[in-house]
């Protein structure tokens, strides 16, 4: 069905047609309409759920981990703060191999107080051994959130998902959805080491240290597993609806001499300041990082780059430029912009382009001016 | 691209009006976003809303600093807001008001009464005039969506007729 909705409104429409068993969740700006939206499907009998309305971010998470290894489809939704709050569970979840999936609505983190969009609050959780996707639309909001059921729960992955999308900027506007029948897409939820009364075993027991670092390395197994995994349901996905994703979403790459790297809105937004320095002679190109764990391979050689991070790393620097750095041996020009909502237009990223000074760090408008 | 702002104060539905814009323009065939912008807002605070209607798909997600079209839902707004500041050359300015702009300077200035229109079909909440679907039909006079999805956008979202026959007066009571 063909219809327009918020960034919430289209997570709230992917999870009705995941069917998680479980819901847990606590309100937080911007995610709160998200979990009012389900809790509202859950109330008028549109999904079958159990609908549980926990005190806290840390229990929403915990009740997730009861569930799921219980046997049963769980999703919860958070942002910033709350995520935070949640930190110790998150990194339980990945350890205890639950295929929960989790919408984070990316917000600054006070103080100051700031409700608006920053990507510090997912990249906190990086070690956790959650897999992390961005969006940068309404529909991709949907998309990746069904997609994120598949890829978490195949037996090759099994670990956390975790959809990010950016709060206001994406959470609060509206732009066309088309929901989709999504059939057998989804096989009923197994989970194999599933809590089994007629087979009793042991759940986080003390373990020593030979058996802890292979539990460590099955982790990494996997999440380098997930990587084609990814890829396969990716592919699944759009063989069945139409709709085509990848680790990057490239725009007039093939031939750029430049390419701008974002993630989330901005990464779109920046398509837009392709096309203007396109009309000015300059080979640009835009690269959109969707998936950020597992972190993908990224073909930027003989390019320069140009990162723009709405996160920071005290002390080290933007954690898209480094995580280029160290993948591509590229030096980027590190753009810092967008913490906290700051407005960027598409016209800002056409100047970081016409200005880059690759290797440099630059606080948009703050340390610099470009 | 068609970029229009929305000036409002909290409470008196300007970011219903852009979701309502966007999604009469979506009901035309057209792509459309509407983004309102969330601040510190309380009720009678001025705020603003942005609604971007393109036959393509739209990437933009910064806010409208040259839109094509000024709303101004409260025309006191205009006291402390520059409500004109970016406007395009040729551009727009909608005013809920019986009277005209005094100083157009050149821009096309056009009003209604919307207020008066929610209150002759006693749509009021809370004590405030529902001004968001009559500012739709004046919209729709001006040829930025058309009537018959202004009334499928408001029967979408409001299962209460007199929304529509807001919008159809303030429809027939803007001269253009």
């Amino acid at each position: 069905m063909l219809t327009i909705a918020t960034g919430n409104k289209a997570v709230a429409a992917a999870v009705k047609a995941a069917r998680p068993g479980v819901i847990a969740a606590y309100p937080i700006t911007p995610q709160t309409e998200i979990v009012e939206q389900i809790a509202d499907y859950v109330t008028d009998g549109d999904l079958e759920s159990r609908y549980i309305p926990v005190e806290s971010e840390h229990s929403a998470m915990a009740a997730c981990i009861g569930a799921s290894a219980g046997g049963v489809r769980t999703f919860t939704a958070t942002s910033s703060h709350g995520l935070l709050y949640m930190h110790e569970m998150v990194h339980w979840a990945a350890g205890a191999r639950l295929p929960i999936v989790m919408a984070n609505v990316n917000r600054a983190l006070g103080p100051g107080w700031n409700t608006w969009a920053e990507h510090t609050d997912a990249f906190s959780q990086r070690d956790t051994g959650w897999l992390q996707v961005f969006v940068g639309t309404v529909q991709e909001a949907y998309d990746a959130t069904l997609m994120a059921f598949k890829i978490a729960e195949n037996e090759r992955v099994l670990l956390p998902v975790m959809v990010n999308q950016d709060g206001f900027a994406l959470s609060h506007i509206m732009q066309s959805l088309e929901t989709v029948e999504i059939g057998d897409f989804l096989p009923p939820f197994h989970l194999p080491h599933a809590i089994d009364t007629e087979n009793p075993c042991g759940y986080g027991p003390m373990t020593g240290p030979a058996d802890y670092f292979r539990f460590r390395w099955d982790i990494e197994r996997s999440m380098r597993d997930a990587r084609g995994v990814i890829a396969d349901v990716e592919r699944e996905f759009a063989e069945r609806f139409g709709r085509t994703y990848g680790p990057t979403e490239d725009y007039r790459c093939e031939d750029a001499d430049v390419v701008v790297v974002a993630v989330g809105t901005l990464g779109k937004e920046a398509e837009m300041a392709i096309d203007r320095l396109r009309d000015e002679g300059v080979k640009a190109g835009s690269m959109r990082l969707r998936w950020f764990r597992p972190f993908p391979d990224l073909d930027l050689s003989g390019r320069d780059v140009v990162v723009i991070d709405r996160d920071y790393s005290f002390g080290f620097g933007g954690v898209v430029a480094h995580s280029i750095r160290s993948k591509t041996g590229i030096e980027p020009y590190s753009v810092i912009a967008g913490l906290g909502g700051q407005e960027v237009t598409y016209n800002d990223i056409a100047d970081f382009v016409r200005n880059r000074r690759p290797g440099e760090e630059t606080w948009f408008g703050v340390s610099d001016h470009v | 691209m068609y970029e229009i702002r929305i000036h409002s104060r909290g409470g008196q539905g300007g970011v219903t009006a852009a979701k309502l814009l966007a999604l009469a323009a979506f009901r035309d065939g057209k792509h459309a976003t509407a983004c309102p912008f969330y601040g510190a807002e309380r009720r009678g605070a001025p705020v603003v809303s942005f609604v971007r209607i393109d036959d393509q798909p739209i990437k933009v997600y910064s806010q409208i600093h040259e839109p094509d079209l000024v709303i101004v839902l409260d025309t006191s707004i205009m006291d402390v807001v520059d409500v004109l500041q970016g406007l395009k050359d040729g551009g727009t300015v909608f005013l809920n008001s019986a009277h005209a702009l005094e100083e157009c300077n050149g821009t096309c200035c056009r009003h209604v009464d919307l207020t008066g229109i929610a209150l002759a079909q006693d749509l009021v909440v809370a004590g405030s005039p529902i001004l968001n679907t009559p500012v739709l039909g004046a919209l729709a006079k001006m040829g930025i969506v058309t009537l018959p999805s202004v009334e499928q956008a408001i029967q979408e979202m409001f299962a209460d007729e007199r929304n529509v026959k807001a919008a159809k007066a303030a429809y027939e009571e803007l001269k253009v």
